[in-house]
């Protein structure tokens, strides 16, 4: 997957847990808790979204590095097999 | 499978338990002598939280100890001394009079875990106004709805969370009439109507003098849920702090060197009572975490801190839990001393857990909004049989109750037998009221007991165990939430019909708010409208409150006047027995 198609899952993903959300308004680096409003059972639903959709392992000591859509583009980058 | 009692050996103890032998302590205590452990108001002016808290010490050989010690999200630290607390405080109270707000006012405060809310808490109560907080996870909705029940006259928030979720209410709320607001930057804030707190706390006087203080005089306003009916605010007075006080040295041992960490937010009653009042009025250092939950940051906080008493709750721990013993063992967490755990029953596996991790179990205890304090616990001194919420406090005579048909009450006797858990009344952080809502406090009580809406059983030690609510409130992340808020918005979309909500059981958070929709003729029940609605529950309540989850179904269960079923939901989501349907609306 390239970063614009993992950005857009995440934004996607993030959409079905706060669907209030404008997709435009997400700053990249910003703190998505913060953001989004997200409470920590929002969170955790958010990294379970992205591991059933990629596959990717997050193991929990890992959930920090989600905290913002350009951290969790650049995780789950690193991650994928290259195409 | 069944789990072990933790014994316990208070002699090898280096530090011995407050409450050292839990029988004679019981038939020795009484509130007066738990009273004499406070100072009072000087020459005899009464009694008053912050005296207790801050000025007491400020005044005595704890001056320059820290009284609170932040920890912010980006890494900055604040302390805080206990002669800095005073002098802060005392500005915020002067900041209160200058605007002419007068003692029994209703003072909300709105913001994260920052120093300036720990000050307008203690500073209010310093003026004799009401100290009054709201969770920042909550939505416009419930904000609106707890400023309009508590009338609310003075408002301290941030920058942010005003204009995001205080604006578009402001004109809906008459008595609000002050607005201070936290600048999110090092310049003043200049949002219309509102001051810029810094300015205002600038330009007061850091010299205050508590004036007189009854111990019945109103000092704190707690919000909480019932099944029906709008959110109430429970009233506690400046008395109450005799109960913070002895509970903190009782249930969760505070001794003089503590640094303590509760980890509760102050918009809950937990993170008032064992996250202000407590700590400070045993003068030892608290530790504020300005961050969101993560374990891995909460270990380093505690190993950094030398945090000896640590009071968390259920979620937090169970996912503690999943990130595994790794991540616990890495760390020096030596410093640990006692553990405790509030909010929902902390299951078995995570008390055996906790010990295996930290070498200590967490002990877990019950009380509520109402109770002010903590009532029921597992104490350093004794055995943890885990699942359990432990024995009453000194002080405390909690039962099982049954009411019976002609509304008397009726002991159980027998043990592990169900019932409701009943107080008997008169401690001195019990609730005083209901704001503005004398039948529904009284629909409380029955022949001088407290009656708590849960439902427990006693064994035969005296150990009292949880069974569950008897009423239809949602405990979810150790808050309660009650269904009637989150309906009323849902049922404010012009696509909804009916909608009955319930407590979804969940492994994490014990429970989470599920809403069943029926919808209106015209509308279909498509994903699309499912999301829809869930954005506007979220943008209305905030994430605390909305609903997790939506499903829509034809038709909701109702008894023939009309009521909707929220146990029959619950039972179906459930796959259980419906049980008795006799009362079911014919279809």
């Amino acid at each position: 997957m390239t970063e614009s198609e993992l950005q857009s899952l995440i934004v996607q993903l993030l959409g079905e847990i706060a669907p209030e959300i404008d997709p435009k308004q997400i700053e990249p680096d910003a703190n998505l808790r913060e953001q989004l409003d997200l409470d920590s059972m929002d969170f955790q639903n958010y990294v379970i979204a992205l591991h059933e959709h990629t596959h990717v392992d997050v193991p929990e000591r890992d959930y920090a590095k989600l905290q913002t859509l350009s951290g969790a583009v650049a995780y789950l980058k690193s991650r994928l097999p290259s195409d | 499978m069944s789990f072990k009692p933790i014994r316990k050996v208070p002699t090898k103890e280096t530090l011995a338990p407050n409450l050292l032998d839990y029988e004679a302590l019981r038939s020795d205590f009484s509130w007066d002598s738990a009273r004499r452990e406070l100072d009072g108001l000087p020459d005899g002016r009464g009694l008053n939280i912050a005296h207790e808290a801050v000025d007491r010490h400020a005044q005595g050989a704890r001056r320059d100890r820290i009284a609170l010690r932040w920890l912010g999200k980006s890494g900055r630290q604040r302390d805080i001394t206990y002669a800095e607390l005073a002098g802060l405080t005392n500005r915020f109270a002067n900041v209160l009079q200058d605007l002419g707000v007068a003692p029994g006012d209703r003072v909300y405060v709105l913001a994260g875990r920052v120093p300036e809310l720990y000050i307008a808490a203690l500073g209010t109560l310093k003026h004799r106004a009401i100290f009054c907080p709201l969770f920042s996870a909550f939505g416009p909705e419930p904000i609106r709805s707890r400023l309009s029940i508590g009338e609310g006259r003075v408002l301290v928030t941030t920058e942010a969370l005003y204009q995001k979720k205080v604006a578009s209410i402001r004109n809906a709320l008459p008595h609000l009439e002050h607005v201070l607001i936290l600048s999110d930057s090092d310049t003043a804030a200049t949002i219309p109507n509102t001051h810029d707190l810094g300015t205002l706390l600038n330009a007061a006087s850091d010299r205050f003098e508590i004036p007189p203080t009854d111990p019945s005089d109103p000092a704190l306003l707690h919000f909480t849920s019932g099944t029906t009916g709008t959110p109430k605010g429970a009233l506690h007075v400046h008395e109450a702090v005799v109960a913070h006080h002895i509970t903190g040295k009782l249930a969760l041992d505070f001794h003089p060197d503590d640094i303590f960490w509760c980890t509760a937010d102050p918009g809950w009653v937990t993170g008032t009572s064992y996250g202000i009042i407590a700590p400070l009025t045993n003068g030892i250092t608290s530790v504020i975490d300005e961050a969101d939950f993560d374990a891995d940051r909460w270990y380093g906080v505690i190993e950094k801190q030398r945090v000896t008493v640590w009071y968390t709750a259920p979620t937090a721990i169970r996912l503690m839990m999943r990130l595994g013993l790794d991540a616990v063992k890495q760390r020096d967490l030596s410093s640990l001393r006692f553990l405790a755990s509030v909010g929902e029953p902390l299951n078995p596996e995570a008390v055996a857990w906790s010990d295996l991790a930290f070498g200590r179990p967490f002990h877990d205890n019950w009380w509520q909004s109402e109770t002010g304090g903590i009532m029921i616990a597992n104490y350093a001194s004794m055995e943890v049989r885990p699942g359990s919420m432990g024995r009453p406090l000194p002080g405390i005579e909690a039962a099982i109750v049954h009411q019976t048909e002609t509304g008397t009450i009726e002991l159980v006797a027998t043990p592990n037998q169900e019932g409701e858990l009943a107080l008997r009344t008169g401690w001195p952080s019990m609730f005083r009221g209901y704001w503005n809502e004398p039948e529904r406090y009284q629909a409380c009580f029955t022949d001088g007991w407290y009656l708590t809406g849960d439902l427990a059983k006693q064994d035969a030690d005296g150990y009292f165990w949880f069974v569950g609510r008897k009423d239809d409130v949602i405990k979810t992340s150790g808050h309660l939430i009650g269904p009637f808020e989150v309906e009323s918005i849902l049922l404010e979309h012009p696509a909804v019909a009916e909608v009955g909500v319930i407590g979804k059981p969940d492994p994490q958070a014990f429970q989470i708010v599920k809403a069943f929709v029926a919808l209106k003729p015209g509308h279909e029940p498509t994903d699309e409208l499912r999301r829809t609605l869930l954005g506007f529950a979220r943008s209305r309540l905030g994430a605390a409150v909305a609903p997790k989850e939506i499903q829509f179904i034809d038709k909701l269960p109702k008894t023939r006047s009309g009521k909707i079923l929220r146990r029959l939901l619950k039972a179906r989501e459930l796959g259980l027995a419906e049980g008795d349907t006799s009362t079911l609306e014919e279809n």
